[in-house]
């Protein structure tokens, strides 16, 4: 308790990786999750009910199954890990934790916000439309009214990764100064026996993710449309 | 009443039913809609008004046929561009309101089309429907009839060429159908807008209409001035209609 009290070195450098990592990979699936929700929550195409059935499952995807897949991918002998492409992470580094992160992410902000934008007045599109909005305006407007959905979203992507160990364990392998965060800390320390700093550490996460969850409930009354 | 806005020539409308097949919902061999008129459109429920509403405002194509808009084709192939989209709107017959409040939802559609110092217009709007004191009150604490005079304010501050209104004032109180109906007259009057204004109200109709036409199974049976629609009716149809008597 005291490291944490007096801003230990290590501890902080932690608690940054942790929000440096979540905080990226919930970007990256906010950006493709937002979109991608929208697009199916308000488009009718062939193949919609499967990629619908297909985003469920992915919402409730175990981290440490993602953790195999992404190891499996990006290991040497991987099928992504033998092409040495430039912007592909490599194990063991924080960019195959973001990746592994995105990839548990992005179906939860998805699938949260295709149910938010269907469950607005299916009139008001049409509404929108005889006012004039084009159709990225409409849909900027659809998401604006199903803000509190969209953020609730966020939160839950941001949720299921802050708190996971599985996958980050798995692609990072908790170095010290490398790779570890405040998760695979607590297991670490727990595993040793320190208590304590596990409890301490346990309480660090949560704070963090009642302060950014706070943060993100600022968003539920703006409108970002026009 | 001279120019004309609308030229509606073989225009179909089919929607697939559950059994895969097509239901044909509209029939409209011509019709042409005038600038500065009141047409309504009257007939039982299901006859194809509001169907013809949502192709005049353009937010579906007919099946087949042309829909010609101040010269411009309108058809399954080809689009309405959207400068001239933008000159038509609807009323539709449950106001949906943005979770705003009620000047952001009158000023809504002009922000749509990048307009900024709106504030004065959005006041002006208001006034019109009897609203300047709700301003700043979120839109979900409208009554029914406050909502709806809120979404005609919303249509009325575009000064559209054309104002489309599918039973703006079903299930209202009097007070309320005599406010919306003074304010479309003063648009009609004032702004010059062509208006096409669905109805089961057939005093509505005789109150507000230059001319009537009647729907019956999507097509359409007659077209008349108003007068000549309820004094002398040509169709036997249109006759059993103005007497008050169940048509199908």
């Amino acid at each position: 308790m005291q490291r944490i009290l007096t801003g230990d070195a290590t501890l902080i450098e932690t608690v940054l990786l942790s929000l440096q990592v979540s905080g990226t990979a919930l970007l990256l699936s906010t950006l493709i999750g937002i979109p991608l929700g929208a697009f199916m929550g308000l488009s009718r195409f062939p193949g919609r009910r499967l990629m619908t059935a297909l985003l469920y499952t992915g919402m409730g995807f175990p981290p440490v199954v993602v953790g195999l897949f992404v190891y499996l991918l990006l290991s040497r002998s991987g099928p992504l890990g033998q092409l040495n492409w430039p912007f592909l992470p490599a194990l063991f580094t924080p960019g195959a934790m973001i990746l592994a992160q995105t990839i548990i992410a992005f179906p939860l902000v998805a699938g949260f916000t295709m149910a938010a934008v269907m469950g607005v007045d299916p009139q008001l599109r049409q509404q929108l439309q005889a006012l004039g909005a084009t159709p990225w305006q409409s849909t900027l407007t659809l998401l604006a009214e199903a803000r509190v959905g969209v953020v609730v979203s966020i939160i839950a992507g941001f949720g299921g990764i802050i708190s996971e160990v599985g996958a980050v364990m798995l692609v990072g392998g908790n170095i010290e100064h490398k790779t570890r965060v405040l998760t695979t800390a607590i297991v670490l320390e727990t595993r040793k026996g320190d208590f304590g700093l596990a409890i301490a550490l346990g309480l660090v996460l949560l704070s963090l993710a009642f302060l950014t969850n706070l943060a993100m409930l600022q968003l539920q009354g703006r409108t970002f449309d026009p | 009443m001279s120019s004309l806005v609308y030229h509606l020539q073989d225009v179909t409308k089919h929607y697939p039913t559950r059994s895969g097949q097509e239901r044909c919902v509209l029939q409209v061999a011509d019709l042409r809609i005038y600038r500065g008129e009141i047409l309504a459109l009257v007939g039982p429920s299901g006859a194809g008004k509001s169907t013809l509403l949502r192709l005049l405002n353009f937010l579906e194509p007919p099946s087949q046929g042309t829909i010609h808009f101040l010269g411009q084709p309108f058809s399954r192939e080809q689009a309405m561009p959207l400068a001239l989209r933008r000159r038509v709107t609807t009323v539709f017959q449950r106001p949906v309101l943005l979770s705003r409040s009620v000047g952001e939802n009158v000023g809504y559609g002009l922000r749509l089309r990048g307009e900024r110092n709106v504030q004065e217009r959005i006041q002006a709007a208001l006034a019109q429907v009897g609203l300047s004191e709700l301003a700043d009150q979120p839109a979900r604490q409208l009554s029914g009839g406050e909502a709806q005079r809120a979404a005609l304010a919303r249509a009325m501050i575009l000064e559209p060429d054309v104002l489309l209104l599918d039973e703006p004032t079903a299930n209202l109180d009097p007070y309320n159908v005599g406010l919306i109906e003074e304010a479309v007259r003063r648009t009609n009057q004032e702004q010059g807008a062509t208006m096409v204004l669905v109805t089961h109200n057939i005093f509505q109709a005789r109150r507000l209409a230059h001319r009537v036409a009647l729907l019956l199974d999507g097509r359409i049976v007659e077209v008349a001035d108003v007068a000549d629609f309820f004094e002398h009716p040509r169709d036997p149809r249109t006759a059993a209609f103005v007497r008050g008597e169940m048509i199908y």
